[in-house]
């Protein structure tokens, strides 16, 4: 056995009113990949912050390759070779690659910039890690994925040993995400240690060697990937035994539609998209990244305008020019980033639950009735069960599941009937999860329509009454529940027009797991 | 990576468009000086662009410190009254301690750098809003400049009579000293912007300070500076006003910081940080001043001249919004 790289005992950091953590313990081998896991507020940033000289230990030791460190500062971590890679990326858009990674590092040729070292030594960078960046390209030009790599070629650049990545594929397709794993690997081999903290679980079997388990604040287990089980992973994290993924769809639907879209067009991501929507229906949206979900229904709701096609509400047609009208003819639309498009964080759960609807709660001259509004939002509190101290509340104070839930009171406030959810479980732990799915479901059941955006695929499989898969901006199929497998989403969510057959290594990757 | 190609094409709009603004500006300036030549024959004479460069010294100085400022994100009020505790310094030293005039020129160079490091301290060490914290030293330096001057201009007259001479004088072509100066100062600023440490972190401040906190840059001793070497630009203007007048006036520069903060807006320096340039913020200044010379040589009255002023900055404003939104 090798030497510890890392070993973090009895660990101990409290914020005002929150033990986040409690004797946690953590290590790390040189060579591995090192998954940590748990529900949202487990702990597994916080413990990798402190590791980071981020947050300041109250108790508990750090030894570094054997010796007991301090770690007051980032820049000590750095010095011991610690890197990490925040779950928000930490970049300066207006400046270049080069100019990114070596903030602070510059070098000089007396009291001026080199510009020339500096990008000859990020294409060195570059190269060592066979990555094509251009070092001169400004970070804010570059997608998602590479701006991670601007974050990864930032970390080696420190020369680490420890390696700490905070949720690194969130954002990433899946190609990109196997580009990642290439580099993962890659720094593996030459000994490096690499912690991955992560909520997809599916991913953490493709790549980790090992999996500490958190919950609470608190160290739960670590084990073996490979003689783990998903299923066993996720029971640590919750303390309870899930059963995942028994499709509980409601009875037959109805028949009426509710919604029709004929013939949509907008751009490349929106091509000729017509379907149907009855009530009482929860229809899946599957497709890979950039296949154009998300703006198919933004053109619906008129967030971005469709340059064609004809939208029916309860068979009438309708000009949905802005997403007011959207909101008049009874559509709402849940974006997956709650935080920016669905709530006003610094407010209370009242103010939001009635936000989309304050006219009906105003008197003429436009005083807000505060009883009314007190009343609404106690009955959307009991009623979707969120849980929160009072109305009085701030949103931002709240769970992700429970913010996610006031956007849904606020959109029932709002008497719509047809709801259509970007990634509802996006960034809610794997407990609160299931709730949400209730919650659809009996919104469903209650003759509530609902198009359901997601990228997870046995989220897909186990909430949709029919699926829509969708490639490049087309739709490639339709699935029934009772037909609808993972692997015919996937080979429709590969079917490119373009090309005649897709290669089926390339598409594989799409958060595969529970069967 | 499959977005490769499309990011590539990006960047090559996203690097030209950098630049589109600066020559949005600079196109404006040619077509008002054209405009101006054809409509007012008195305008387009030797001595008027004379007048339009001299006019411009001062205001491009502030504009040129502020633009440090802005680019960070933040904004500096204090950089008009700031002069006139910079003139009053100067002629503290150089004519009431009858010091040499040197002397007195480094006095008021220290005295806005003294005015600037203060906004730094308040900002970067006290947390105060940029906004807030120049805006209360602004009240301060016009009521310091009062206080040590006892209200009473200060006059160059005796022992430095030379003062107004050689900075008004006009050894080159024909323009005064205080627009090299001003030349002069742009040319080290755009230095200290795109060749030194100070004008990466500049930037990086603005663009995004957290990282550049988390990168192990000091970033509260890197704002303090910016203000500080605003500051000393602030100073650099207080003495090209009393060269101008010959005098230290401890009431001038009110109003003064929005002419600055409006020429770097123009000339494509953004409010929210992370971009800017000198040499728009010189075209944008020279607009202004352009802009007011030729109409007044028009004839057109004072209170107009206000509102095209106030138009052609959010007309500016509005046309860099365009662009970025074309360019998303």
């Amino acid at each position: 056995m090798s030497e510890l790289l890392v070993e973090m005992t009895g660990i101990s950091k409290s914020f005002p009113g929150v033990h986040a953590l409690e004797d946690a313990r953590f290590e790390l081998l040189p060579g591995e990949v090192h998954a940590l896991v748990g529900e949202n507020g487990a702990g597994k940033s916080t413990l990798m912050k402190v590791l980071a000289g981020i947050y300041k230990r109250d108790a508990g030791s750090i030894r570094i390759k054997g010796r007991e460190e301090e770690v007051p500062s980032p820049h000590a971590a750095q010095s011991l070779g610690i890197s990490m890679i925040h779950q928000e990326l930490n970049l300066m858009y207006h400046l270049t690659v080069a100019q990114n990674i070596f903030i602070g590092r510059e070098p000089r040729r007396g009291l001026l910039l080199d510009e020339g070292a500096l990008n000859a030594k990020a294409q060195q960078l570059f190269d060592d890690l066979h990555l094509k960046l251009d070092p001169r390209a400004r970070v804010g030009s570059l997608a998602v994925a590479q701006q991670q790599m601007v974050e990864i070629a930032k970390a080696l650049s420190f020369d680490s040993a420890v390696l700490v990545m905070d949720e690194p594929t969130a954002a990433l397709t899946d190609t990109e995400i196997d580009e990642l794993f290439r580099i993962i690997r890659q720094l593996r081999d030459q000994g490096k240690g690499i912690v991955h903290i992560s909520h997809r679980l599916e991913e953490l079997k493709q790549i980790s060697d090992r999996i500490t388990v958190m919950r609470d604040g608190r160290y739960v287990a670590t084990v073996s990937t490979a003689e783990a089980e998903i299923q066993q992973i996720i029971s640590m994290m919750v303390g309870r035994t899930v059963f995942e993924a028994t499709p509980e769809l409601p009875e037959e639907r109805d028949p009426t539609v509710v919604l029709e879209v004929k013939g949509l067009n907008r751009g490349r991501q929106v091509r000729d998209i017509s379907f149907q929507l009855h009530r009482g229906e929860i229809l899946g949206i599957a497709g890979l990244v950039g296949a154009g979900r998300t703006e198919v229904m933004r053109a619906i709701f008129a967030a971005d305008r469709p340059e064609s096609g004809t939208v029916l509400v309860k068979g009438q047609p309708v000009s949905i020019r802005t997403p007011q009208d959207a909101v008049g003819h009874g559509i709402a639309y849940l974006s997956e980033d709650r935080k920016r498009y669905g709530l006003a964080l610094s407010m209370d759960v009242e103010v939001n639950t009635v936000l989309a609807s304050l006219r009906r709660f105003a008197s003429r001259l436009g005083w807000v009735r505060a009883g009314a509004t007190r009343a609404q939002a106690l009955k959307l509190v009991d009623q979707l069960a969120i849980k929160t101290p009072g109305i009085g509340q701030r949103v931002k104070n709240l769970s992700g599941g429970n913010q996610q839930k006031v956007v849904i009171a606020k959109w029932l406030t709002a008497d719509t009937d047809i709801l259509i959810f970007d990634e509802p479980t996006r960034g809610i732990d794997v407990g609160a999860k299931s709730e949400i799915y209730r919650l659809l479901n009996d919104l469903a059941k209650q003759g509530k329509s609902i198009i359901m955006i997601s990228s997870e695929l046995p989220e897909i499989l186990r909430m949709s009454h029919r699926i829509l898969v969708m490639c490049e901006g087309r739709i490639t199929g339709e699935l029934s529940a009772a037909e609808a497998t993972q692997e015919r989403i996937m080979t429709l969510a590969t079917q490119r027009q373009s090309v005649a057959a897709a290669s089926p290594e390339t598409s594989t990757a799409m958060s595969v797991g529970a069967h | 990576m499959q977005t490769a190609t499309a990011s590539t094409s990006r960047i090559r709009t996203l690097a030209s468009g950098e630049y589109v603004q600066r020559l949005l500006a600079l196109g404006a300036l040619i077509i008002l000086l054209v405009f101006f030549s054809i409509i007012a024959p008195h305008f387009a004479s030797l001595e008027n662009y004379r007048n339009i460069l001299t006019a411009t010294a001062s205001n491009g100085l502030l504009a040129t410190g502020v633009t440090f400022v802005i680019i960070t994100g933040g904004i500096d009020l204090s950089i008009g009254t700031g002069t006139a505790f910079a003139s009053v310094a100067l002629g503290i030293v150089a004519v009431n301690l009858g010091l040499p005039l040197w002397l007195g020129l480094i006095a008021g160079l220290v005295a806005g750098g003294v005015v600037g490091l203060i906004n730094g301290a308040l900002i970067a060490k006290l947390k105060l809003p940029p906004f807030i914290a120049t805006l209360g030293m602004m009240y301060v330096t016009i009521g310091m400049a009062q206080v040590l001057s006892d209200v009473h201009p200060i006059y160059f007259t005796d022992p430095q009579p030379a003062f107004n001479g050689f900075f008004m004088g006009n050894p080159v072509a024909g323009i005064p000293n205080t627009v090299w100066v001003m030349f002069g100062g742009a040319i080290v600023a755009w230095i200290l912007l795109n060749k030194t440490v100070f004008g990466r972190y500049t930037f990086a401040l603005g663009s995004n300070e957290e990282a550049a906190r988390l990168s192990g840059v000091n970033v509260d001793r890197w704002k303090a500076l910016v203000y500080v070497v605003c500051g000393v630009f602030v100073g650099l203007a207080g003495i090209v006003l009393s060269a101008r007048s010959s005098s230290a006036q401890p009431s001038q520069g009110q109003g003064y910081e929005l002419d600055a903060i409006a020429a770097a807006v123009i000339g494509g320096t953004s409010l929210a940080g992370g971009e800017g340039s000198i040499v728009g913020t010189m075209i944008g200044a020279f607009l202004i001043s352009t802009l007011r010379t030729g109409l007044s040589v028009d004839n057109v009255p004072q209170q107009w001249q206000y509102v095209i002023t106030g138009l052609v900055v959010i007309g500016a404003v509005w046309l860099d919004i365009q662009r970025r939104r074309s360019r998303a």
